[in-house]
């Protein structure tokens, strides 16, 4: 019963999105009406029954309902309680309900809070919430149904892929879909702002604190499952360039570019057509992603469930959504005034510097990705990696760390760059001295030089916007901003540190050996078998010790799971302040040694502290908006009551 | 940005990805599933006998001059059961197919072959996946289409449906003569 009542919540959802487009669509052409007063609650029906549709999947692999397909294809009895709920997700047709849920949900919350929009704006922008996701339930229900039945109950079921039962990777896919998907609401507003025409601060207001809440879940999510491909993989690296990875940086980038293109919209109502361009593209990123990675167009490292027919059903879908979006704002852009000018040397100057940085970085990366494709075109197979990716994104991401560290220092409009001329100098200084004390200490290669040289240079950077103000009275805002400048320039730390001072050692050992790598000694003690829940394992014992310190014991294993049968490699990871010890056990040889990997990177996790502070700054910056909206708020009720009360005193 | 030919940049360039992305997506050679392996001689192995009264599997037994199914199952797969009729179907047909059975036990080859038939000349107990892995299988079931020389023709990923098995004899002719 679960199975068909949570079809039959998802089948009235959808109908419910196709009532709520049809009412916002006439609302908007009839003017004002008892349609008009509808759409709001129909989007809050629509989000609340997607919930419940949800719930019901879960509810299902909790239970092991061995009827279901999708249950018998990706769960098992013997798997742990929690990768039973993380199964939910971890599937093509699980994934995609989570996606129309948070899709719909997103809708309702717009619909229940936002209030400031112009009411106009606010229909158009509901309107294409529910045309958007109505594609995506036809998608669900015409082709990819998560509650169909067999025929037959089967006996047990295939387990989940082994390298998603981590606890890591359990709850990576719904923070990543609330990014990923809730930038549906920029490309929304962006959308209705074009069909009315009221593009304007308000506009920038509005999106601005629904963007930032998508983009913190998208910042965590990338940390995350860089994190995951890091200790999961057991290759060492915390980025590939892989097309799944790509997928989830390139809405980030249009997001961070969008949120400060937003700013300048809101605070001087320049960058209109840009602002809602951008709008448009984030969510495109997320489109474009989703269908480059299930498509099967594209090889992965990640193994994503693939198939071309579903892929023709999302590219059909992009070229609706996108093209329409983009032939729209063509018609429209020359009717949306560019608004105030600024000079170069200014606060939006910074910005706009910025924004193109960050959309150029957005261009190399669809790029490299892309790449494969047009040269398969012409038969001939290449793949794309970090060859290409980390100089040429250098290229775009060094100066703009540059413009970074100055920008927040420069004031609206017009400014001197003489004005912040010893904050520039004490920077500069120390990025030359940072530059010269390592080409002293040690030869490094360039581009990781000049990364160390300027994230040092921007941490610090970052912390004077903070100079000779009152620090209790500064906006949260403002705090969040220099708290996401800094996580980023120690997120670069991180990952320029890790690519030079990372010493690796492969080594053959045999029980009773001592391997040294950087300032570690690492000693073999044995290799045992050890049995889980759901697999079996080779487990070996190290006892490590950094420099003189105590001796600690870690445990990597090659681990083999029956359900479905694969190996995996549990990475043992030992964490000091200052980097991390990482060791693989690898196969045993022919003369009984066991190949053993070990890495000593320094700083490495930097990389991923800086990635959460960025998410803790998004999410200050947010926390601070939302506050003055609801000061705001109060103080629009009071006014209310005073003219309330004052006319009652003058009727009396 | 104010009109001209700009505003429809975007539109142009999104185009051009749509176009490329739908080229590679109809392609036909696109659509079918290639193993490394394919065009390459089975690797060198050999397999203890998976049941008392039946042969296991080596290298040299698939180098024999004729064409056949290499089978790569488990007792504990579901999907595995839902082939059998189509093994035994294929066998019927005189069809020679030889299995490597992943991760099994003695007892649970013998209950699930007298469950559901068994299709199998040869059965090789693969009990760590080396075999599976280095014939570039991820998963079970799947099937090999091996030439009389040894070498790896097709690959069949997932279990054998119905709609498989005139596809499979046409293989196998082609690989045969």
């Amino acid at each position: 019963m679960i199975a068909e009542f949570g079809l039959a919540a998802l089948w009235l959802a959808a109908a419910l999105a196709g009532l709520q487009l049809v009412m916002g669509v006439s609302a908007l052409r009839n003017g004002d009406g008892p349609l008009a007063i509808l759409v709001r609650p129909v989007a809050v029906m629509q989000g609340v029954l997607t919930v419940v549709s949800f719930a019901a999947l879960v509810a299902l692999f909790i239970r092991t309902d061995l009827s279901v397909k999708l249950v018998v294809a990706n769960s098992h009895s013997a798997k742990p309680f929690i990768y039973k709920l993380a199964g939910t997700w971890g599937n093509h047709e699980g994934s995609m309900l989570l996606w129309v849920t948070v899709m719909a949900g997103m809708g309702a919350l717009i619909a229940l809070l936002e209030r400031r929009l112009p009411e106009r704006t606010m229909l158009a922008t509901l309107a294409t919430q529910a045309f958007v996701g109505l594609g995506f339930y036809a998608f669900l229900l015409l082709s990819s149904n998560p509650f169909e039945r067999l025929p037959e109950p089967a006996v047990d079921g295939m387990g989940l892929n082994p390298l998603l039962q981590d606890i890591g990777l359990a709850f990576h896919p719904p923070t990543l879909y609330l990014g990923y998907v809730g930038l549906s609401l920029a490309f929304s507003f962006a959308v209705g702002a074009l069909l009315t025409g009221q593009v304007g601060p308000t506009f920038a207001k509005v999106m601005r604190p629904w963007v930032l809440g998508a983009w913190i879940f998208l910042t965590i999510g990338i940390a995350a499952g860089s994190y995951w491909a890091y200790y999961e993989l057991g290759w060492g690296g915390w980025w590939f360039w892989d097309p799944v990875e790509n997928a989830s940086l390139m809405p980030w980038l249009a997001a961070t570019a969008l949120l400060h293109s937003a700013s300048v919209l809101a605070a001087r109502d320049a960058l209109r057509a840009w602002t809602v361009m951008l709008g448009v593209v984030a969510f495109s990123m997320s489109m474009v992603g989703t269908f480059l990675v299930r498509s099967g167009i594209l090889t992965s490292v990640h193994a994503f469930a693939v198939d071309p027919e579903r892929g023709s059903f999302i590219l059909a879908l992009l070229a609706i959504y996108i093209g329409g979006a983009l032939v729209l704002f063509a018609l429209r852009a020359s009717s949306i005034a560019e608004g105030e000018r600024f000079s170069v040397t200014s606060r939006e100057g910074a910005l706009v510097f910025n924004n193109v940085m960050l959309s150029a970085l957005l261009g190399i990366v669809l790029l490299g990705t892309l790449y494969p494709l047009v040269t398969e075109a012409f038969g001939v197979k290449v793949s794309v990696g970090p060859p290409y990716f980390n100089p040429v994104g250098a290229i775009f991401a060094l100066p703009m760390l540059v413009v970074m560290a100055i920008g927040p220092l420069l004031r609206w409009r017009r400014d001197r760059l003489q004005r912040v001329r010893s904050p520039l100098i004490a920077v500069g200084l120390l990025l030359v001295l940072v530059l010269v004390g390592l080409l002293v200490w040690r030869p490094f290669g360039l581009l990781p030089l000049l990364g160390l040289g300027l994230s040092i240079a921007l941490m610090v950077a970052s912390l004077l916007p903070l100079r000779g103000r009152r620090l209790r009275h500064l906006p949260l805002a403002v705090w969040g901003m220099v708290v996401a400048h800094f996580g980023i320039g120690l997120a670069l730390f991180g990952m320029a540190a890790d690519s030079s001072l990372t010493v690796e050692k492969l080594a053959a050992a045999q029980t009773g050996d001592v391997v040294a790598v950087g300032p570690w000694t690492v000693k073999l003690e044995a290799v045992e078998p050890v049995a889980g829940p759901n697999w079996t394992a080779l487990e070996a014992r190290l006892k490590a010790q950094y420099r003189d310190g105590a001796v600690v014991t870690v445990t990597p294993q090659a681990r083999s799971f029956w359900t479905p049968p694969q190996q995996t490699s549990e990475s043992a990871l030992l964490t000091r302040w200052n980097g991390q010890l990482y060791a693989v056990l690898g196969n045993e040889t022919e003369d009984g040694r066991w190949q053993l990997r070990l890495w000593w990177k320094p700083f490495v996790t930097f990389i991923w502290y800086g990635g959460l502070l960025v998410a803790l700054g998004g999410l200050l910056a947010l926390l601070g908006r939302v506050a003055t909206d609801l000061r705001r708020r109060s103080a629009v009720r009071q006014i209310a009551q005073r003219k309330n009360e004052i006319a009652k005193v003058r009727g009396a | 940005m104010r009109g001209g030919w700009k505003v429809w940049l975007p539109l142009a360039l999104f185009l051009g990805f749509v176009g490329l992305v739908a080229l590679q997506l109809f392609r036909p050679a696109a659509r079918e599933v290639e193993s490394a392996m394919i065009g390459k001689p089975v690797p060198q192995f050999a397999l203890r006998p998976a049941l008392a009264d039946m042969p296991g599997l080596a290298t040299a037994d698939l180098a024999d001059g004729k064409p056949r199914l290499l089978n790569i199952w488990a007792s504990w797969c579901v999907p595995c059961a839902a082939e059998a009729p189509q093994l035994e179907a294929l066998r019927k047909q005189g069809v020679d197919i030889v299995g490597v059975a992943i991760r099994d036990r003695p007892e649970d080859v013998t209950a699930f072959l007298g469950r559901y038939g068994n299709p199998y000349t040869r059965v090789g107990a693969d009990d760590l996946s080396e075999v599976q892995m280095a014939i570039g299988s991820s998963g079970v079931p799947e099937t090999f289409v091996v030439d009389g020389k040894g070498v790896i023709r097709y690959q069949h990923i997932g279990d054998i449906r119905p709609e498989h098995v005139p596809m499979l004899i046409e293989k196998l002719k082609e690989a045969g003569a």
